[in-house]
């Protein structure tokens, strides 16, 4: 979020009108700086044009990256650093890496997707928040409208949030 | 729109709306700790406090002062071991696999399963540690790590080194499948917070979560994802910690069968678990709006499924041992059901098999005096379920002049009371610090499955 910014911020109870007002919001050519609610309100990215995420492809490819390293990891050791004959069996075969190779793709695909869904929406144990409204977390679902991006035309915005059946039209800065 | 079945029973009572959500959930954190509270960790803090001296006294003196001998080589060590693995199965059980189905009453349950998977995954974790006799090297030498022997790498073919693995990766993966659930839950206690030190602790531990839709929907992919990467994984677990014993080559260790068995024997014991802890936690807590009868007849009836499977799987092992024609085999499970171990086998069969058919009745199984009984009863038997498989198959070794007993020391008993007094401390402590129902979860099915359903324009 940038600094010097100006928001309407309209209030909601119900997560069904939040997803028909972002809908009829745009419709009136306003551009829906986001929505933030306590939970995951159903229809809602749908509502606001956001894309699949692509998460589940960097959980693949760390997937494919566990997967590579613990074969590789496995059959180096057993098979090349140092051959130990156990049991008089092979140094170094498929079956008995498979559960290591499982496990180690398991892994690094949880960590590295994880990772990648922190970094990508800028969760930090040491980030300053700032909030729309202090209620978004307990039972409010806002909307909020960014003043700059609508070249300011605040009452017809408020109006018609308040149409979408807001219960509070509020204004916010953020200094 | 939702279609939300008008046969099914709402999944929270008492008419709540978010905000009573949030109230109900946030006023454990913020109040002082109850009287029931304090009494709880005075229990599992003087438990914890007899196990540590054992434990001390264990770790001076070596694992000597347990009641193995050279035959019984192994026993309430790694009873406890795969006992508690078991335990830990049905937090992410319940949290990935019910996610999975798409079984929305896991949402007052799941978090409070996980913490306890954590725990029971911890605990577990104690013992192959202690039995290692050096536990501050025994991490170590665990793991694939260059070492002073010139680099002799650790055996990937012995199934104990993929315990390692499949217990540390379930450890992690859950702890993080945890933590991520927690985030939304802190952000509500943080912006709730009076005074400044739980203002900073919880807005650090909620990671500046601003509710934002972005975030929800990149959350509910990570969710859906992690999900599917913690079911099979929850499955592996039991399943190789099964290979330990299967892949050997003792009589009644030898089965194919283990994996599933174990598996099914897990799911069983974890859900007898987080049926006794939910239902001390549902009347202490007050929440008996979120954790309702159903949820407990929805328990009770994984209870009976699993329940049947391992009485499947016990007759299953008897057969099969009979009509294999193998003679050692055969002994040794007409010296479990006849031997000297003849207790323990059948207070395995009466805890695991015959008292959780009692659930058939709908009365029994909607009871809650009845449920946290049998919770118990079902606990004690898959305890005995791993002592009868390990002890009895240990104990009447290859040469009658081996053959031998075991008999537990105060150290043994010592380190099982350090694991449990360990895993309840743990709890208690985060039933108060910690929001016990997923707030965020709950909130969003409200208004499609709460007892006053209100609707929409």
């Amino acid at each position: 979020m940038e600094l010097n910014k100006k928001f309407i911020v309209g209030v909601y109870s119900d997560p069904d009108e939040v997803v028909s007002a972002v809908k009829k919001i745009q419709t009136n050519k306003i551009k829906v700086h986001e929505v933030y609610s306590p939970f995951a309100i159903h229809g809602i990215d749908e509502a606001l044009g956001y894309k699949r995420s692509r998460l589940p492809i960097a959980a693949f490819l760390f997937g494919m990256l566990g997967t590579l390293l613990a074969l590789t990891m496995q059959f180096w050791m057993m098979g090349i650093d140092w051959p130990m004959i156990i049991g008089g069996k092979n140094f170094a075969s498929l079956p008995p890496f498979i559960p290591v190779t499982f496990e180690l793709t398991v892994l690094i695909s949880a960590l590295g997707m994880v990772g990648v869904f922190m970094v990508a929406s800028d969760l930090k144990p040491y980030k300053k928040v700032k909030l729309m409204d202090n209620r978004i977390t307990d039972d409010k679902h806002v909307i909020a409208i960014d003043l700059g991006a609508n070249n300011g035309a605040s009452d017809e915005i408020k109006n018609l949030l308040k149409e979408t059946g807001a219960e509070e039209v509020n204004e916010k800065n953020f200094e | 729109m939702e279609v939300v079945s008008t046969v099914r029973p709402p999944l929270v009572t008492g008419g709540k709306t978010a905000s009573d959500v949030t109230n109900d959930i946030c006023r454990q954190v913020e109040g002082k700790p109850s009287k029931s509270w304090l009494m709880g960790m005075a229990i599992s803090l003087t438990a914890l406090a007899i196990g540590l001296y054992a434990t001390i006294v264990l770790l001076w003196e070596g694992i000597g002062v347990w009641g193995l001998n050279k035959t019984v080589g192994w026993a309430w060590d790694i009873t406890n071991f795969v006992w508690w693995v078991g335990i830990g199965h049905a937090g992410t059980l319940i949290s990935a696999i019910l996610l999975l189905f798409r079984q929305k009453w896991r949402m007052s349950i799941n978090r409070a399963a996980e913490a306890m998977t954590i725990f029971a995954v911890i605990c577990a974790a104690m013992f192959p540690g202690f039995h290692m006799g050096r536990l501050w090297l025994g991490f170590y030498w665990a793991l694939p790590l260059p070492n002073t022997f010139g680099s002799l790498w650790v055996n990937f073919n012995s199934p104990l080194l993929w315990d390692v693995f499949a217990i540390s990766t379930y450890f992690i993966v859950s702890a993080v499948f945890w933590y991520i659930g927690l985030i939304p839950d802190f952000a509500t206690i943080r912006d709730r917070a009076k005074n400044k030190i739980s203002k900073m602790i919880y807005g650090a531990l909620s990671f500046g979560w601003d509710g934002a839709a972005k975030t929800w929907s990149r959350y509910e992919s990570v969710a859906l994802i992690l999900a599917g990467l913690a079911t099979p994984l929850v499955l592996s677990v039991h399943t190789i910690v099964s290979f330990d014993f299967a892949t050997s080559v003792i009589p009644g260790w030898h089965t194919t069968i283990f994996p599933p068995y174990f598996v099914a024997g897990a799911i069983f014991s974890g859900f007898a678990m987080v049926m006794t802890l939910m239902l001390v936690a549902r009347h202490v807590m007050n929440l008996k709006d979120y954790i309702t009868i159903y949820h407990i007849e929805l328990m009770n009836i994984i209870i009976i499924i699993t329940g049947s499977i391992v009485g499947v799987a016990y007759l299953t092992e008897l057969f099969i041992s009979w009509y294999s024609g193998v003679p050692a085999e055969q002994y040794a499970f007409l010296n479990r059901a006849t031997g000297p171990y003849w207790w323990a086998y059948w207070t395995m069969m009466t805890c695991n098999v015959i008292s959780p058919q009692l659930f058939w009745i709908r009365k029994i199984r909607t009871s809650i005096v009845a449920s946290f009984i049998l919770s118990i009863v079902v606990n004690i038997g898959m305890w005995f379920e791993r002592f009868v498989i390990i002890v009895t198959s240990l104990h009447r070794d290859y040469l009658p002049s081996s053959w031998a007993m075991f008999y537990p020391t105060f150290y043994d008993v010592g380190e099982y009371l350090f694991s449990l007094g360990f895993f309840f401390t743990c709890f208690l402590l985060f039933a108060k610090f910690f929001p016990v129902v997923n707030m965020a979860e709950v909130k969003s099915i409200i208004k499609s499955t709460g007892s006053t359903i209100k609707t929409s324009k």
